[in-house]
């Protein structure tokens, strides 16, 4: 089954996203920060993480270019759901090595799509 | 809205769009059509019967059948069909074609312009590989409604989101607020035009590819089998068709071939030249 980290300093966002996940049949995992993110990868590294950026302590995109700093955390899919909608965001998120990027508000159907997309989600859910 | 009514709603829309609707389908023509009495000022559904017999209205006829016809779409649907296209069809074009160095497709129900604008953007990445190629991407619909904004090509985060990888939405796309415009050289490739599948559209082709998905499964066999003929009649000897994942020619008409290695691929057959079309088709 695989492993699927929620960093996100909303704990409804954490809920609505961990029962989309679930119901694609990832295990989960939830970060509050990037800093909880971190060590959640330190501990067992994801094979998806869906990532918020503006967060308390450590945001998504200082997570993101800390995780893609080390030869194990080139592994995981890293899709950005976030408020952040510009063009800008999105460029500068791709750049520091993001995967797919969400603009909430976001559904089911558009996150599946993404992770088929990025090859990861289980075969029984293709869209 | 009387049963007499509504047998005439159908006989109305089967006769001038091919739209087959099920006597079970009474609850979606009065939840789609309560819009279109609103528009023409028109108190009910049966108002609205009337006036499509005694007044023809074009304007009442054609948002009538607009109304029932669904739009549903979005970019890169059902991915398979993009990665044939990608995978299979373009390689075998690229070969096929290299001395004529032309390709003419056409997506024969192409709504609000996504799925013809999926295949630009693959064919834009595939540029390099094709210099001094020209291409034809012909995009036809029934609906003007829904050519219109394929034309203007502008679409909602919601709309982009649904398929679409985001480094091609930031490569391909502008942003205005909350819309998002694909970019002029992408909408140039595409030829978007108004046709009804019932009318005669042999003058278009011949085309090497042919994406026709999610459309006639909203017709009844004979006119299913009657629109296939006439498509494969409109595909070069090698041309290739791509059918929804839920269609299937099988039982319909032996004009086509599926390709037994790719799920919804379709090739003409040899002796297409005199189609036979299915007596169950038939019926």
């Amino acid at each position: 089954m695989s492993y699927c980290l929620i960093v996100d300093d909303s704990r409804v966002i954490r809920k609505v996203s961990r029962e989309i996940v679930e119901s694609l049949d990832f295990r989960v995992s939830e970060a509050e920060n990037g800093e909880a993110g971190l060590k959640a990868c330190h501990t067992e590294m994801p094979d998806v993480i869906l990532l918020d950026w503006n967060m308390p302590v450590m945001d998504g995109y200082s997570f993101l270019k800390e995780l893609r700093s080390t030869p194990e955390g080139q592994a995981p899919k890293v899709v950005f759901c976030t408020t952040e909608n510009g063009l800008e965001h999105i460029t500068r998120a791709l750049e520091a090595g993001a995967d797919e990027y969400v603009m909430k508000p976001f559904d089911k159907g558009i996150l599946a799509a993404k992770l088929h997309e990025l090859g990861v989600l289980p075969v029984s859910h293709s869209v | 809205m009387t049963e007499a009514e509504f047998e005439a709603l159908r006989v109305f829309l089967k006769a001038r769009s091919g739209l087959a609707l099920s006597p079970d389908k009474r609850y979606l023509v009065e939840s789609r059509l309560s819009s279109v009495c609103t528009r023409f000022k028109l108190e009910s559904l049966s108002h609205l019967v009337r006036e499509i017999r005694t007044s023809r209205s074009v304007a009442l006829e054609k948002a009538t059948i607009e109304a029932m016809t669904t739009n549903e779409t979005f970019f890169f649907r059902d991915k398979t069909p993009f990665d044939l296209f990608q995978d299979v069809l373009l390689p075998k074009y690229l070969k096929e074609r290299a001395s004529s160095r032309r390709l003419r497709i056409w997506c024969a129900a192409a709504s609000s312009g996504q799925e013809p604008y999926s295949l630009a953007m693959l064919l834009k990445e595939a540029s390099a590989r094709m210099p001094g190629w020209h291409i034809d991407i012909v995009a036809s619909d029934i609906s003007t409604e829904v050519l219109e904004k394929a034309k203007a090509g502008v679409y909602n985060q919601f709309e982009v989101q649904r398929g679409l990888p985001i480094r091609l939405l930031v490569k391909y796309f502008t942003q205005t607020g909350d819309q998002w415009q694909i970019s002029p050289e992408i909408r140039s490739m595409v030829d978007f035009r108004y046709l009804n599948l019932l009318d005669d559209f042999s003058r278009l082709g011949p085309f090497d590819i042919v994406y026709c998905r999610n459309v006639l499964i909203y017709f009844d066999a004979p006119l299913k089998a009657d629109v296939l003929r006439r498509i494969a009649n409109t595909m070069a000897a090698d041309g290739s068709l791509l059918l929804g994942a839920s269609e299937t020619v099988l039982g319909v008409t032996d004009a086509l071939t599926l390709d037994p290695a790719h799920r919804g691929l379709y090739s003409k057959t040899a002796t297409a030249n005199a189609p036979k079309v299915f007596a169950v088709a038939a019926r």
